[in-house]
């Protein structure tokens, strides 16, 4: 039944010609013989699917599972939840510390590219071309060279140990994509919505401001969302300007968590530790992800 | 308003393009500005100032202490661990570079039709992308101890352990790297495979093409900027290679996974706290980044033409 009316919709559907143009292969239709073709297709892709989703299930799932040497010796529950929240500083201090970081890093990157971008798609000034190539050549220099004279620059500023110091590295780092990305996006908006606002008397940055910032918001909400997952994220600039435990970030912390009960690793608030690390990433993923992708493609149009 | 606008003469309507130059210059530059700071002062002035570290002698305590040139290149080109750890960096960057390229490829081409089932499966490609690098590391670090691993039981009976070995530790921290990044690889292959027109794949079934050929003759040819992209970004990310392996192997075992990256903050941070080497270090990565980036451009442009 199924094969006769699917095939019968395929009679009477649209002519290929209409078939977009850059659909390559055209689906089979539902028949019998399709999904029989198709299983080993859906078991294939499937499987290669979940090799990558079962690493982070079966974390999820074992933090709150039993096992010796752990918090939570028998039975299912947050004891490993209860290591990580009285580890050191405790976590509510780490997340607090990473939360600051992050949003530190996200504000300031969303203003620097959100101002930046704008001169750079609708200014003329002298030393542009140069301040934009200096800008995405951040990209070529390895993060390590930058991170030892900094430490020793944020020494002479007072900024040693510091969160705010950590904050403004990231946003450097950040800049390259940022500014990239908001470039285009001012390029893509149409002269003529500024221009008319200006026009009708606007100044430059009421035209921002009120006509500019709303065309622009895919890309802010792209940039910003990048900033957030890096800055979160970040090991290596806080592992080298920040020695003090009260001031650390999380993925820091975690990772010190291991091997500090008497020698032995605590499995248990490490997998505790990855899914609190995780579980605001992914979420952002999940809500964002079209955001997510076009960052990525920007990328490759560059090329 | 809606009155007032069209009533302007014509002129007026070009004012926005005609600024005087002086003013959009200034207007210009003062938007620019917080851009111009950050990198000024954030990444010039270090770049300098790393530059002048690597001929200083430059204790991690004591700070300045005054030129010392050539001797921090001296040491650290004789520093015990830089042939290996170059050499280790160099052999984990092939094999990452190859197989993600490889997969990322793999992946679109399985994904490539658009369809519920595969937004399904590009998300869960994708979604250990949105884990931080040390994250990963971390669950990897789990997932491969002998006690806590899922796959325990059965590494025990079969006498392997996943970060035992030199060459089990290399394998097991590029599967972790692969897990992490071919979802990424595989949105920038996605990108390209559709920026081929679909007349030439039309052209080549009427040709009686096979898929092979298909795939030998049309689609890798037509993914070359794709595919230079990739490896520049993927060789760049691997040889800058330190969470994955100071996390999970820590330089482990028997110093057989040290990484340049890694080489460098132990000489920074680790004991011998010597900046001034570390900062020759870092400037040799960079060099050495910068010319096999050109080297690959190069050979990218060289085989289009």
């Amino acid at each position: 039944m199924v094969a006769v009316s699917r095939s019968h919709i395929a009679d009477g559907g649209a002519p290929p010609s209409v078939e977009g143009p850059t659909r390559r292969n055209r689906p089979r239709g539902v028949t019998i013989g399709g999904i029989a073709l198709r299983t080993p297709y859906w078991v294939f892709s499937g499987s290669v699917g979940l090799i990558f989703l079962a690493p982070l299930l079966w974390t999820a799932v074992a933090s709150v599972g039993p096992r010796a040497g752990t918090n939570q010796v028998d039975g299912w529950g947050f004891g490993n939840y209860e290591t990580l929240a009285n580890y050191q500083a405790g976590i509510w201090r780490y997340l607090a510390n990473t939360a600051f970081v992050a949003l530190l890093a996200v504000a300031l990157t969303l203003l620097i590219s959100l101002l930046g971008g704008y001169a750079f798609a609708r200014f003329r000034f002298p030393g542009k071309n140069i301040l934009f190539l200096v800008t995405l050549a951040i990209l070529m220099v390895p993060y390590a060279t930058l991170l030892i004279p900094l430490y020793v620059l944020l020494n002479q500023v007072g900024l040693q140990n510091s969160l705010v110091g950590v904050a403004l590295v990231l946003t450097m780092f950040q800049l390259p994509f940022s500014t990239f990305l908001m470039r285009i996006s001012f390029e893509a908006v149409p002269r003529e919505l500024d221009e008319a606002a200006m026009v009708d008397g606007c100044s430059t940055f009421s035209a921002l401001w009120r006509v500019l910032l709303p065309a622009v918001k895919p890309g802010l909400i792209t940039v910003g969302l990048f900033a957030f997952l890096t800055a979160w994220n970040d090991f290596m600039a806080p592992l080298i300007l920040i020695n003090d435990t009260e001031r650390m970030t999380l993925p820091l912390a975690v990772s010190n968590l291991r091997g500090q009960v008497q020698g032995v690793v605590d499995y248990g608030a490490t997998e505790a530790g990855v899914v609190v690390l995780a579980l605001p990433c992914i979420v952002l993923f999940l809500l964002l992800q079209r955001h997510y992708v076009r960052g990525f493609m920007s990328g490759a149009m560059k090329g | 308003m809606r009155v007032t606008a069209p009533s302007r003469p014509p002129s007026a309507a070009t004012r926005g393009r005609a600024r005087p130059r002086g003013r959009q210059a200034l207007l210009g530059w003062l938007y620019a500005t917080p851009t111009a700071v950050f990198v000024v002062a954030l990444f010039a002035v270090p770049l300098l100032l790393v530059i002048r570290m690597s001929v200083s002698r430059w204790p991690l305590l004591t700070g300045n202490q005054g030129i010392n040139a050539p001797d921090n290149f001296v040491k650290a080109v004789n520093h015990r661990f830089f042939t290996d750890s170059v050499v280790f960096t160099v052999k984990y960057t092939v094999l990452a570079t190859v197989l993600l390229l490889a997969l990322g490829l793999g992946l679109a081409l399985l994904v490539q039709e658009s369809s519920r089932w595969n937004n399904l499966l590009r998300a869960s490609f994708l979604i250990p992308s949105a884990l931080g690098l040390a994250s990963a590391s971390l669950l990897f670090y789990v997932l491969y101890s002998p006690y806590a691993s899922p796959l325990a039981p059965v590494l025990d009976r079969l006498g392997i352990t996943f970060l035992g070995s030199p060459t089990a530790a290399l394998i097991s921290t590029t599967f972790l790297i692969v897990w992490r990044y071919a979802g990424f690889y595989m949105v920038l292959m996605l990108v390209g495979l559709q920026g081929i027109p679909a007349d030439v794949y039309e052209a080549a079934r009427a040709d009686g093409a096979s898929r092979w050929q298909t795939f030998r003759k049309i689609t890798l040819p037509l993914l070359r900027p794709t595919l230079a992209l990739t490896t520049v970004l993927c060789v760049t990310g691997s040889l800058l290679a330190f969470e994955q392996f100071y996390i999970l192997t820590k330089g482990g075992p028997d110093n057989s996974t040290i990484t340049v990256v890694q080489l460098i903050y132990m000489v920074a941070f680790q004991g011998q706290n010597d900046l001034g080497v570390a900062a020759a270090l870092s400037l040799i990565v960079l060099l050495a980044l910068v010319l096999i980036n050109a080297l690959q451009l190069r050979a990218f442009r060289s085989e289009e033409s």
